[in-house]
């Protein structure tokens, strides 16, 4: 375990996904947020966790953000489509952001309560007892998630193609 | 390990590799040549083997130039993602016991993740270009990719299972009496259907595909960029080489040998086979190869799994 390293790699995770919100590319935000997501991979490798880093190297930064690539190569960005872009960033998000800190003061706040306990690291054992132990009803409510994520996805390529 | 110690054994690591890299070039145009019944290179050195220092330093010094309507900066990165992440990959192959740069505890889901992460090359490369034929290849990379990702895991948890450990070093361990081969053939054969996609070799280069796509995604890159390309396609097939000698077939185990000469001996013939395969198979239809991979692989690497997971519980190994 490093501290330097993972405090530096969040800092860069924080970074790129600041300016990943920022940028009237769709594409360079996606990268800023690929380099996010692979920096906060680093940092749980940091923290000894390399099975959280590994999935995450593995599943957000390797297949979650390829979909988004995917869809969005496929959508021509125009100039209005960037000038409607700048027109949002330039005050839209002031309210969204200060409700996104509020949100996670007090995740900042807890991290510092609970610092008395050595970080040891989730192993893959410790991480799959964890879920499918005690954890595993809550495992299957956020697996519903992805149920209405497919219900979604569904219902919107419909209305789609009704439309058209 | 000293920090200094396993830096020096990175940078020698890393040498090493592109020099593989670089001879396996001249392998792999020789061996097709044999294949194809014809020479290959032959001019440079004793038997054309300098060919591959001369490719080299002409796209060293060859012109770089980012297409007119392009994005330079997206441009000039792609390259250098499709190189990176394979050379960190080889971090944790394991060459002979106690022979790995990290130890890694899941040192099979790191590999797996890294050459995910060449996709991006691949794609981004394509956007960047502004160009339809690569933007094709790009966008076949990613489907591509995202079909094969999923059994390729699923292929290979079967020897995770068996070894009860995702350490490559340990996996190997387990195989003293028994190559995993023998008891997962199956696994065995999803493994390396997935690993030449992965490495984006023939028959699954659909995104390069020079007879309908002139060079697909990397048709605009010349000079260093193509270099780093290329240089990330023979990395992959070592590691993917590396991988499959690793979990099924004994790694450095062997007999009279010293381990890292079995080790090499292993990755080497399982590369050439690489080049074989590449000379023997037609390229199959797109559709085909992504319904191949969601209709038949995943169910049979599923099955593959249910099998193995029961054999270990009832048998009380692992």
């Amino acid at each position: 375990m490093s501290w330097g390293l993972a405090i530096w790699a969040s800092a860069l995770a924080l970074a790129a996904a600041a300016l990943a919100v920022t940028r009237d590319s769709v594409v360079h935000a996606l990268l800023l947020l690929l380099a996010a997501l692979v920096a906060l991979g680093v940092a749980f490798f940091a923290l000894a966790s390399p099975f959280a880093g590994a999935i995450q190297l593995l599943i957000y930064a390797g297949a979650v953000v390829a979909v988004f690539v995917f869809v969005i190569m496929t959508v021509e960005a125009g100039p209005e489509a960037r000038a409607r872009e700048r027109a949002l960033l330039s005050g839209a998000w002031r309210w969204p952001a200060v409700v996104a800190v509020l949100a996670f003061l007090p995740m900042l706040v807890g991290l510092g309560g609970t610092a008395d306990g050595t970080p040891g690291g989730v192993g893959a054992a410790d991480l799959g007892l964890l879920m499918f132990g005690e954890w595993a009803v809550a495992t299957e409510l956020v697996s519903l998630l992805l149920i209405a994520g497919m219900i979604g996805v569904r219902a919107l390529s419909r209305k789609g193609r009704d439309g058209e | 390990m000293s920090a200094a110690f396993t830096l020096i054994l990175s940078v020698w690591l890393i040498a090493a590799l592109l020099v593989a890299a670089g001879v396996f070039t001249w392998v792999e145009r020789r061996g097709l040549g044999f294949l194809q019944e014809r020479l290959g290179p032959n001019r440079v050195g004793p038997f054309g083997f300098f060919q591959w220092i001369a490719d080299t330093v002409k796209l060293l010094f060859k012109a770089d130039e980012v297409p007119p309507d392009g994005d330079a900066l997206t441009f000039r990165l792609a390259p250098a993602l499709a190189a990176t992440p394979v050379l960190v990959g080889f971090a944790v192959v394991a060459f002979a016991p106690g022979w790995a740069i990290s130890a890694l505890d899941i040192g099979v889901i790191f590999i797996l993740a890294m050459l995910a992460l060449t996709v991006y090359a691949m794609v981004l490369g394509a956007w960047a270009s502004r160009n339809r034929y690569a933007m094709l290849g790009g966008l076949r990379a990613a489907a591509q990719m995202l079909s094969y990702e999923a059994f390729f895991g699923l292929s290979l948890m079967g020897v995770v299972m068996l070894a009860g450990s995702m350490s490559l070093g340990q996996i190997v361990a387990a195989q003293e009496g028994l190559w995993f081969v023998v008891q997962q053939p199956l696994g065995a054969a999803l493994f390396t259907i997935a690993g030449i996609a992965a490495a984006h070799r023939l028959p699954f280069d659909l995104q390069e595909s020079e007879q309908d796509l002139v060079a697909g995604f990397m048709t605009e890159y010349s000079g260093m960029g193509f270099a780093l390309f290329f240089l990330g396609e023979y990395l992959a097939i070592l590691l993917v080489s590396a991988l499959a000698v690793t979990l099924f077939f004994g790694g450095w185990l062997g007999p009279w040998l010293p381990a890292p000469v079995w080790f090499g001996l292993k990755v080497g013939a399982l590369a050439l086979a690489f080049v074989w395969i590449r000379a023997i198979l037609p390229r199959p239809r797109y559709d085909q190869l992504v319904a191949f991979a969601w209709k038949w692989a995943l169910p049979l690497a599923l099955a593959n799994l249910l099998v193995t997971g029961a054999v270990v519980v009832l048998g009380g190994s692992a």
